[in-house]
C-alpha cells in the first residue's frame, strides 16, 4: 500500500517555474500556495502580482489574479478588497517593487492598516531587468549599476522596510524570515500562514519580508547563493517579528 | 413628480454617480475638483459604500484598477496635474479592458499652471495621456444638468464598451450652480462582468485582469481586437449639440463652457445679419465628425481655452475643405463673446 507523502498544494498548478534554479521565488510561491490549502480559501483568494520576475506568477496560481504596474501592488489590493471586504487578497512584490517605486504604496496601505497579506520577496537586486541595484542592495555590492560596488556616500543605504515599517500604528504583523535552510523555511511558512490568518480574522496590514536568492544576476551558484543569503543578508536584515498587534483592528 | 434641486457642478457628479450605483470613490485633493471628494466623503459612509483619499493621484487610480477588476462601479477625480499621474494607471485600465470613471476638472497649465478653468489637457484626454495604443470614452458637459447626466451615460458606455470613461469639465462647470434634476438622469444598466477578479469560490476557472504580452503577435491581435472595439465607439457614439448651422457661412466649433459663450456670440452675430452657427461636441472621443460632413460652411472657427488643441480634429473632420480658423485664450482666461464676434468679424472679411 502506497502513502502520500509530500503532494502539490491544489492551489499550485501543474505549469513548471521559470525561475532560474536555486531562486527562491519558487520556494516562496509553494509556501503561499501550502498555506492557502490548509486554510480553504483558494475559492476566495485574489493575488495582485508585481513587476519583476514574478510578473507572470498567475500561471502557476489557480486562483484570480491582478497583475499590477511596477510597484502599485498594495494600491490595487486596497481596490480589490475594499469592494470585496470578505476576500482574502495578498500582493507578491520584489524588493525593487515594493521598496523604490513603490515605496509610498507600501507605507500608505501600511499605515491605513489595510487589511491585506504582502509577501515581500526581498534579493537586493533587481532580477528581471538583469541585475541592477536595488533599493536593498547591500554596502559594496557589485551590481549592473553599481559595477564598483554600491558606495553609501553616493548610493545611499539600504532600506530595512520591516523595521521601517514597525514605527506605524497601522500594521497588525510585520516578520522577516529566510529562505537559505530547512527550519528558516519551516518558519518563512509559519510567518506566511499567520499573515493569512491575520487577514482572515480582520487584524489588518500583515507583512512578511522574504530573504531570497537571486543566484542568476549575483553571479553565484545556487549553493553559493545561499551561502550569501546566510553570511551577508541575515546580518544586514535580522530575522524576527518586528510587530505583532493582537486586537481587532476595527 | 421631478424636482430640481441647486447644486454645485462637482456636487452633482458626485450624486449622479451615487445614483449610478458606484459604491467606491478614491480621490486625492487638488483644487478645483475638491467638492466632489468632500460630497463623497459625506456621503459614501452614510450608504455603506467606499470612500478612500489615497496617498497619491497615481495611488488613487491603481485603487479604482483593483475596484474595477473585482467588477464593481469605481471612480476617481482630479484636476490636470493629477491626471497626468493618473495616466500611468489608465493605460493599464484601458489595457485591461475595465470599467470605472474619471474626472479631470481642468485648470491652467502645463506645470502646476493656475487654478482657473482651461481647456488645455484637451490632447491628452482624446489622445490617451499614458502611452500605448489606447483611448477613452471623453464626455465634455456644459451645465450642471449635462454633468449630472453624463455621468451617469458615463458609468453606462464604459461598463458596455469595457473602456475607462472621462469627465472632462473645468473649474468653472465644476464650481458653478445650477438647477438639477436628477430624475432625468439614465438608469444604471448593469453589464454581466464574468472576467471579473472576485474570487473562484471553486465554481469557475481562475481569472487573470494582466496588460504584458511578450508575444509581439498576441499582444498585436489583443491591440486589433481592442480597435476594432474603438471602431463600434467611433459609429455609435459620436453626440454633438449645433444650431443655426443650416444657412450659416461659418460654424463656430466649441466644447464645455466655452460653447455658452459661443452660444452669445451666435446670438450677437446673428442678430446683426451675420450667417453664423455652432457646433458643439459632447464626446470629444470619439469627435463626432459626421455632422462636419453635414454641413456647408464657408469656415469654421475652433474656440478653445488652450492654444488650439480640438482644433486639428475639427480640421480632420472637414478634411480642411474649407478654411478652420482658431481662437483661443488660455492660462485660466475665459474668451468673452465679444472677443469671438470680433474674431468672427475678421474671418468673414477675409473669406469676401
Ligand atoms: C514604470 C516601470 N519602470 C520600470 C520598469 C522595469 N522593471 C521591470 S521589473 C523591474 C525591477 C524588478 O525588481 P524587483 O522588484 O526586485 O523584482 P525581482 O525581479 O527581483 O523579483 C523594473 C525596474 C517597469 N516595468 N515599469
Ligand atoms: S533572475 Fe533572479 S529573481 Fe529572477 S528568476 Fe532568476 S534567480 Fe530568480
Ligand atoms: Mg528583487
Amino acid at each position: 500500500m502506497s502513502k502520500t507523502i509530500y503532494e502539490k498544494p491544489h492551489s499550485l498548478t501543474e505549469t513548471n517555474f521559470h525561475y532560474c534554479p536555486g531562486c527562491s521565488h519558487g520556494i516562496v510561491h509553494k509556501l503561499v500556495c501550502e498555506v492557502i490549502d490548509e486554510l480553504e480559501i483558494e475559492g476566495k483568494t485574489i493575488a495582485v502580482e508585481p513587476v519583476g520576475c514574478a510578473v507572470t506568477a498567475h500561471n502557476y496560481f489557480n486562483f484570480d489574479v491582478v497583475q499590477a504596474a511596477h510597484g502599485r501592488a498594495p494600491a490595487v489590493a486596497t481596490g480589490l478588497k475594499r469592494a470585496l471586504p470578505d476576500r482574502v487578497v495578498f500582493t507578491y512584490q520584489g524588493d525593487g517593487d515594493l521598496a523604490s517605486i513603490g515605496t509610498a504604496e507600501t507605507v500608505h496601505s501600511a499605515t491605513r492598516g489595510e487589511n491585506i497579506t504582502v509577501i515581500f520577496i526581498n534579493n537586493t537586486i533587481y532580477g528581471m531587468t538583469g541585475g541592477q541595484m536595488a533599493p536593498t542592495s547591500l554596502p559594496g555590492q557589485v551590481t549592473q549599476t553599481s559595477p564598483y560596488g554600491r558606495d553609501t556616500h553616493t548610493q545611499g543605504y539600504p532600506v530595512r522596510i520591516c523595521e521601517m515599517l514597525a514605527t506605524l500604528d497601522g500594521p497588525s504583523y510585520i516578520a522577516r524570515v529566510s529562505t537559505d535552510s530547512v527550519p528558516h523555511i519551516k518558519e518563512a511558512k509559519k510567518a506566511i500562514k499567520k499573515a493569512f490568518e491575520n487577514q482572515v480574522n480582520g487584524k489588518g496590514f500583515s507583512i512578511v519580508e522574504i530573504l531570497s536568492t537571486c543566484p542568476t544576476n549575483w553571479g553565484m551558484s545556487p549553493v553559493e547563493a545561499m551561502e550569501r543569503l546566510r553570511k551577508e543578508m541575515i546580518p544586514y536584515y535580522p530575522l524576527g517579528v518586528f510587530k505583532d498587534v493582537e486586537e481587532v483592528n476595527e | 413628480m421631478s424636482e430640481k434641486v441647486l447644486m454645485k457642478g462637482n456636487e452633482a457628479i458626485g450624486e449622479a454617480a451615487i445614483r449610478s450605483g458606484c459604491r467606491h470613490f478614491f480621490g486625492y485633493p487638488i483644487t478645483p475638483q475638491t467638492e466632489l471628494s468632500a460630497y463623497m466623503a459625506k456621503k459614501m459612509p452614510k450608504i455603506g459604500g467606499v470612500f478612500l483619499q489615497a496617498e497619491s493621484e497615481v495611488a488613487a487610480i491603481n485603487m479604482v484598477y483593483g475596484a474595477a477588476s473585482a467588477g464593481v462601479r469605481a471612480m476617481t477625480s482630479s484636476s490636470s496635474p493629477g491626471i497626468s499621474l493618473k495616466s500611468e494607471g489608465l493605460s493599464y485600465i484601458a489595457a485591461a479592458d475595465l470599467p470605472c470613471v474619471v474626472v479631470n476638472m481642468v485648470r491652467g497649465g502645463p506645470g502646476l499652471g493656475g487654478i482657473q478653468p482651461a481647456q488645455s489637457d484637451y490632447f491628452q484626454a482624446t489622445r490617451g495621456g499614458g502611452h500605448g495604443d489606447y483611448h477613452l470614452i471623453v464626455l465634455a458637459p456644459n451645465s450642471v444638468q449635462e454633468l449630472a447626466y453624463l455621468t451617469a451615460e458615463a458609468f453606462n458606455l464604459s461598463e458596455e464598451y469595457r473602456i475607462p470613461a472621462m469627465i472632462l469639465g473645468d473649474g468653472t462647470i465644476g464650481q458653478m450652480m445650477e438647477p438639477v434634476d436628477f430624475d432625468l438622469i439614465p438608469e444604471p444598466v448593469y453589464a454581466q462582468k464574468p472576467w471579473a477578479t472576485n474570487g473562484t469560490e471553486g465554481k469557475r476557472e481562475k481569472n487573470v485582469t494582466e496588460t504584458l504580452f511578450l508575444e509581439p503577435s498576441e499582444l498585436e491581435e489583443r491591440v486589433f481586437e481592442r480597435e476594432k472595439k474603438y471602431d463600434v465607439v467611433r459609429e455609435n457614439l459620436q453626440r454633438y449639440k449645433s444650431h443655426d448651422t443650416d444657412d450659416a457661412d461659418i460654424i463656430i466649433v466649441s466644447y464645455g463652457l466655452t460653447s455658452r459663450v459661443v452660444e452669445t456670440a451666435v446670438k450677437i452675430l446673428r442678430s446683426e445679419g451675420i450667417k453664423a452657427g455652432a457646433i458643439r461636441p459632447i464626446t470629444l472621443w470619439p469627435f463626432p465628425e459626421k455632422v462636419f460632413k453635414e454641413v456647408h460652411p464657408k469656415a469654421f472657427l475652433s474656440v478653445e481655452m488652450s492654444m488650439g488643441q480640438m482644433v486639428e480634429d475639427v480640421k480632420l473632420a472637414c478634411d480642411c475643405s474649407v478654411p478652420v480658423h482658431f481662437f483661443g485664450r488660455t492660462g485660466g482666461v475665459i474668451p468673452t463673446p465679444d472677443e469671438v464676434v470680433n474674431k468672427v468679424k475678421e474671418i468673414l472679411k477675409e473669406v469676401e
